[in-house]
């Protein structure tokens, strides 16, 4: 065989470890991003065990600060950033058309610093404290002065790592959906979550290197005695919040934009109708992207910028609720007329709308400055992150999860059970965030580890509380749905809910390893609804039966990761032959991928037919 | 289409975007750029932020600076730059020998440069401006480190490349890999340039 | 516009009965507490529109849309509609203008910088882990975790930290203004409509004891401001026992000031008998109703005996005392009553 290279491949644990397969790094996303999000609502449960009644004592404040740092740091990083990098890898490369990812090799290694930056920072629990001073981690309170055990240097660290992989992963989507479109797949045919994976990878580019400077800045201060932010020695503290903001802001976009790209798909596929207003659905997408970069320092109003820069980003930031509206509508308006069809994962994007609107609104509030004067840093603030977060995005997150599912593991979650996390879920959340907005405009600040008895806080935090557990008992009917789905048989169609209208819904679920026997011809927007409809079974393909290339499997990756992850270790403790001896491991499988060529191997026609698989 | 389809001697004229492999890689390549811009661009406000904290009793950077020693040193990278430019014009000549001639002399400009630098550095932490003395300090050598540490890097990543296409030839696996540390040393260079401007020449004239 | 108006005053109507009069951001008891509150009235009222309209488009389409049981029919392939989609991208724009014409406004006139107005009362504070200073120049008296105001006057702030970031926030009179450190000095202005006690909270996360950072303003009337200056700076009778006088000067007043006498670096203790909390937290009354609240004397017992138990992180060690030595100091420190 001319292309017969041979290729060891794994199996068990070592074909987890070494592959690059997209599909196979998706579910590894969700299992990592999934049990961050375990941990991240464990301590959201205990945060809200602790504040269930005034002068509660349930937890220490030192306890208290690291739970609340941990919980947003763990959720913005390793539970929704991953999640939503799950569904991306699980189904970008399927919507486009395409065998693969730009970037196999990357794409694992993305997921695999991912997950050992994560590791980094849950390791210091049990290392003498974790961080503590929000997942902000505002100096001087994050400077070796005010910070004194190594909290901070997991934070600091753990997110370097982690956030090399989401930046790799940024670049991966990028070049896959810019190169690797299907035929006849234009830009303006791409499904809406693609387009959204497009812009959020744009976002992380351009955003995450800030977020690299700025913890490289911290952390040469915390080690090496280095005076970015030391003001004793000229540092100058609000320069951290700004370096922190330029990306953080951008990081919100990074997280709602494919939310918003899931819901369009969900609202789309079950009312059987083309999304309402596309191009104006791209471009708003885009304008958000763009505009998210003009306005951190909307995070910043009460740091004393003086009023032309706090009212030129207040208006920056009423700006946005333009392009948010435009969305809203579209997908009020893809509904209408349509044939609503309510399962469990339609269930979660109806419910999104209404309640990303309440975020959007509370947003559209905060972006007064001299109103959030008031607002910065109470619990309304609190109230409106987690509308736009939770209801926002992990709304999306669930919605997707229960509509692709099927494609990633070719069994049905159980729609009773779904509905049943939707309804806990939902209630719940609004349970414990809608109180949270008049906490706030009630004088109650955020992150305090307990409030005074008689402030009129007592009964909305109970209430708060109660829902927080409700939410709880949503997701272990969720993980309850898993277990349960994962013994039924495997035996999903390829279109299950046969209303699909993009190409993930043309091959088989789950997925083949090659994704399309023959890559697809598109001939339109929503390029299988339009087979359906002139009458087609399937695509029509545009290139003969061949044999396909695939990359092979490395543990390279994996080892990398390691590398970088004793290298932290290092550094955190002054260890520099540790620190060293990591990064040669890191630099060392640099080589090693450089002077081996991959030819990765071919999977032959013969092949394909004796599976009997059809494309 | 695979990589072994192309025997050397017949490669196309643009060896680096024969494949999908290779143009995959050359627009991951000009995309992770755009994030060093940013990283860069991150780098420098920080300096500007910070450049006048000097402290009391430490020297400014109108008594360091020595403009002379790093002019060389500019010019020293520029003509790397230009080097890099003919050894990928050759490449797309299909000549592989001046080729890596031509990026062994980038290599030992680039050795030169990060010689300068070194000299320069141990010639300021001598005159009393270590890395913390002041924010001034920290945000120069974190900047001003940093490229350096990219032209190192770019000098073993070089380096390596020489002895591939030696062992190998050249073929459309190697073409893009040479090409893209093309593009990654004139990135480096740009970069110097902003830094020649913004910290040196606006650091001499306060 | 008009038909905002009706909504706009239900709203109002709503939101000011909610909450305490001295902490509630609803119940505003300044000028710049109700500038900002006019302003979150107008965009709660803009928005409360905004989701109203939402929730019923939403509504109305989940209802009658909604596929019924055995329904096949494919609904029309609709692209979207140009007319629609300016009207949602117009409307969206005119309402911002609404809101934002106002704030812009605002934005400027709480900018306002009294730091040279002699109508108005100049207070320098300055942010610890975890107590408030506050130093009035003109007067030559220096306060903590207190800010005794006139009312009916101008307060114009200058706020710094002596470490960390805080927020200096009271609710029911003024936004928050961080307090940075490094000579990254912040101004703000507020003013108290009438006499009483409101609330102050510190409003950004500064350690273990955040939540602990309490501070009250109180608000006199301007006779009795003059009074209070004036008893900040007449001098203090040490206790009577000379045992425990000298206790009080070795190991209190090495840090603490009392009248003319102690040190400068922590809290001033002048005055502690009048104090509406001992430490920001401990409430002082004689009706104790919950479990933080005691009498001064009890409050100041619990403090001194285990400061950290109180307030963890915070600077005060436990002080080498006997327990009759914390006795008689808590005693002595509860009877230091101003008069004014």
């Amino acid at each position: 065989m001319a292309h017969g290279h041979t290729v060891k491949r794994y199996s068990g644990l070592m074909d987890w470890l070494t592959t690059v397969d997209h599909k196979k790094i998706g579910i590894l996303y969700l299992i990592a991003g999934g049990l961050f999000f375990l941990i991240g609502g464990l301590e959201a449960i205990l945060i809200r065990l602790q504040l269930w009644k005034p002068l509660n004592d349930f937890v220490s404040p030192d306890t208290y600060n690291e739970l609340l740092t941990m919980h947003g740091t763990t959720m913005i990083f390793l539970a929704a950033m991953p999640l939503l990098f799950a569904l991306m890898n699980a189904i970008v490369p399927l919507q486009i058309g395409a065998r693969d990812v730009a970037f196999p090799f990357v794409n694992a290694l993305g997921f695999w610093t991912f997950f050992f930056g994560g590791l980094l920072l849950n390791i210091s629990w049990f290392t003498g404290g974790a961080p503590d001073a929000g997942w902000t981690s505002y100096v001087p309170l994050a400077t070796n002065t005010y910070s004194q055990n190594h909290g901070v240097d997991y934070y600091v660290l753990g997110l370097q790592i982690a956030g090399i992989g989401t930046l790799v992963g940024g670049i991966n989507f990028l070049v896959t959906i810019i190169n690797m479109r299907a035929p006849g797949m234009s830009f303006m045919r791409m499904p809406m979550f693609t387009w959204t994976a497009f812009i959020t990878s744009a976002l992380i580019l351009f955003a995450f290197p800030a977020l690299t400077v700025g913890l490289v800045a911290l952390m040469f201060d915390r080690l090496f005695s280095a005076n970015f932010f030391e003001v004793s020695n000229g540092g100058n503290a609000v320069l951290w919040e700004h370096i922190f903001w330029i990306f953080g802001h951008p990081e919100v976009y990074i997280l709602i934009l494919p939310a918003f790209g899931i819901i369009s798909e969900v609202i789309s596929t079950f009312s059987r109708k083309r999304l309402f207003g596309y191009s104006s659905m791209v471009f708003a997408t885009v304008l958000i992207g763009f505009l998210g970069f003009m306005v951190w320092a909307h995070h910043m109003f009460t740091v004393g910028l003086g009023p032309i820069a706090n009212a030129l980003f207040s208006i920056a930031t009423m700006l946005i609720a333009v392009p948010t509206g435009i969305k809203i509508f579209n997908w009020l308006f893809t509904m209408w007329g349509g044939s609503i069809k309510f399962t469990a994962a339609n269930l979660f994007a109806v419910g999104f709308v209404p309640t990303f609107v309440m975020g959007g609104v509370t947003g559209v509030m905060l972006a007064a400055a001299p109103a959030d004067f008031q607002y910065h840093d109470s619990y309304f603030v609190v109230a409106h992150f987690h509308y736009v977060i939770v209801g926002g995005l992990v709304l999306g997150i669930f919605s997707g999860l229960h509509y692709w599912w099927p494609k990633m593991f070719g069994r049905m979650l159980s729609e009773g059970l779904g509905k049943l996390t939707f309804w806990t879920f939902f209630i719940g959340f609004h349970l414990t965030f809608f109180v949270q907005h008049f906490l706030g405009l009630l004088g109650m600040p955020r992150r305090i580890y307990t409030y005074q008895d008689g402030l009129d806080f007592n009964l909305m935090n109970l209430i708060s509380t109660v829902g927080a557990l409700l939410m709880g008992i949503g997701t272990i009917i969720f993980l309850i749905n898993i277990v349960v789905t994962a013994v039924k048989p495997k035996n999903a169609a390829a279109d299950p809910w046969e209303d699909g209208r993009t190409l993930e819904w043309a091959i088989p679920s789950p997925a083949p390893e090659y994704n399309f026997l023959q890559t697809p011809l598109v001939r339109g927007y929503d390029a299988l609804w339009k087979e359906k409809m002139d009458g087609n079974k399937g695509m029509t393909p545009a290139e003969p039966i061949g044999p396909i290339h695939m990359p092979s499997p490395s543990i390279l990756p994996f080892v990398m990761s390691l590398g970088l992850f004793i290298t932290g270790f290092g550094l955190m403790y002054s260890h520099y032959i540790i620190a060293g001896a990591g990064l040669l491991i890191t630099f060392g499988c640099m080589f090693l991928r450089s002077i081996f060529d991959d030819h990765g191997f071919h999977i032959e026609p013969e092949e394909l037919k004796d599976k009997g698989v059809k494309a | 289409m695979s990589a072994h389809s192309h025997v050397d001697g017949q490669l196309p004229h643009e060896p680096e975007k024969a494949t999908l492999e290779g143009r995959n890689k050359v627009l991951g390549f000009w995309l992770f750029l755009g994030g060093e811009t940013v990283l860069f661009g991150t780098l420098f406000a920080a300096y500007l932020a910070l450049r006048n904290q000097v402290g009391d009793g430490n020297p400014t950077s109108q008594e360091l600076f020595d403009l002379g020693l790093v002019a060389v040193a500019t010019f020293i990278l520029l003509t790397s730059s230009l080097t890099s430019v003919f050894a990928i014009q050759a490449m797309h000549k299909n000549q592989v020998k001046p080729m890596l001639i031509w990026l062994a002399v980038t290599v030992l400009l680039g050795l030169g440069f990060l010689g300068l630098e070194i000299y320069e550095f141990v010639h300021y932490v001598h005159a009393g401006h270590g890395f913390t003395t002041s924010a001034f300090s920290s945000s120069f050598y974190t900047l001003v480190g940093f490229h350096g540490a990219h032209v190192a890097f770019g000098v073993v990543w070089i380096t390596i490349l020489i002895f591939q296409v030696l062992r190998k030839g050249l073929n459309v696996v190697t073409a893009p890999k040479v090409y893209v540390a093309g593009m990654y040393w004139h990135f480096i260079d740009v970069v110097w340039v902003f830094i020649f401007t913004v910290v040196y020449l606006m650091g001499k004239v306060g | 516009m008009k038909r905002l108006l009706p909504l706009l005053a239900m709203m109002s109507l709503l939101l000011s009965a909610c909450g305490r009069e001295d902490l509630s951001t609803l119940n505003p008891q300044g000028p710049v507490a109700e500038q900002q509150f006019g302003l979150m009235k107008l965009s709660i009222s803009i928005m409360v529109l905004v989701v109203v309209v939402v929730f019923a488009i939403a509504i109305y389409v989940l209802i009658r849309f909604r596929r019924r049981p055995g329904d096949n029919k494919i609904p029309e392939q609709v692209e979207g509609n140009h007319k629609l989609e300016i009207i949602w991208t117009v409307i969206p724009l005119v309402l911002l203008v609404i809101l934002g014409v106002p704030t812009i406004q605002t934005v400027f006139g709480l900018a306002k910088d009294y730091s040279n107005d002699e109508n108005a009362i100049q207070i320098k504070v300055t942010s610890h882990q975890y107590w408030w200073e506050f130093e009035y120049p003109d007067f030559g008296v220096k306060t903590a975790q207190e800010m005794i105001i006139p009312s009916n006057t101008i307060i114009s702030i200058e706020a710094k930290t002596a470490d960390v970031i805080h927020s200096f926030w009271i609710p029911a009179l003024a936004g928050k203004i961080d307090t940075n450190p490094g000579g990254n000095v912040n101004r703000m202005y507020f003013e108290a409509n009438k006499p009483g006690v409101y609330y102050g909270k510190c409003a950004e996360l500064c350690g273990p004891s955040h939540a602990y950072m309490d501070f009250k303003v109180k608000a006199v009337d301007e006779a009795s401001f003059k009074r209070w200056v004036t008893a900040m700076k007449s001098p203090v009778d040490m206790p009577a026992d000379p045992a425990i006088a000298e206790k009080f000067i070795n190991e209190c007043l090495t840090c603490h000031a009392i009248g003319d006498k102690g040190g400068q670096l922590y809290p001033n203790l002048t005055g502690m008998g009048d104090r509406v909390a001992v430490a920001g937290f401990l409430m002082n009354t004689d009706d104790a109703k919950y479990a933080n609240e005691g009498t001064v004397y009890e409050n100041l017992k619990r403090w001194i005996t285990d400061p950290q138990e109180v307030k963890p992180g915070n600077h005060m060690p436990k002080v080498k005392l006997t327990e009759q030595e914390i006795d008689a100091i808590s005693k002595y420190l509860s009877e230091q009553k101003l008069d004014y």
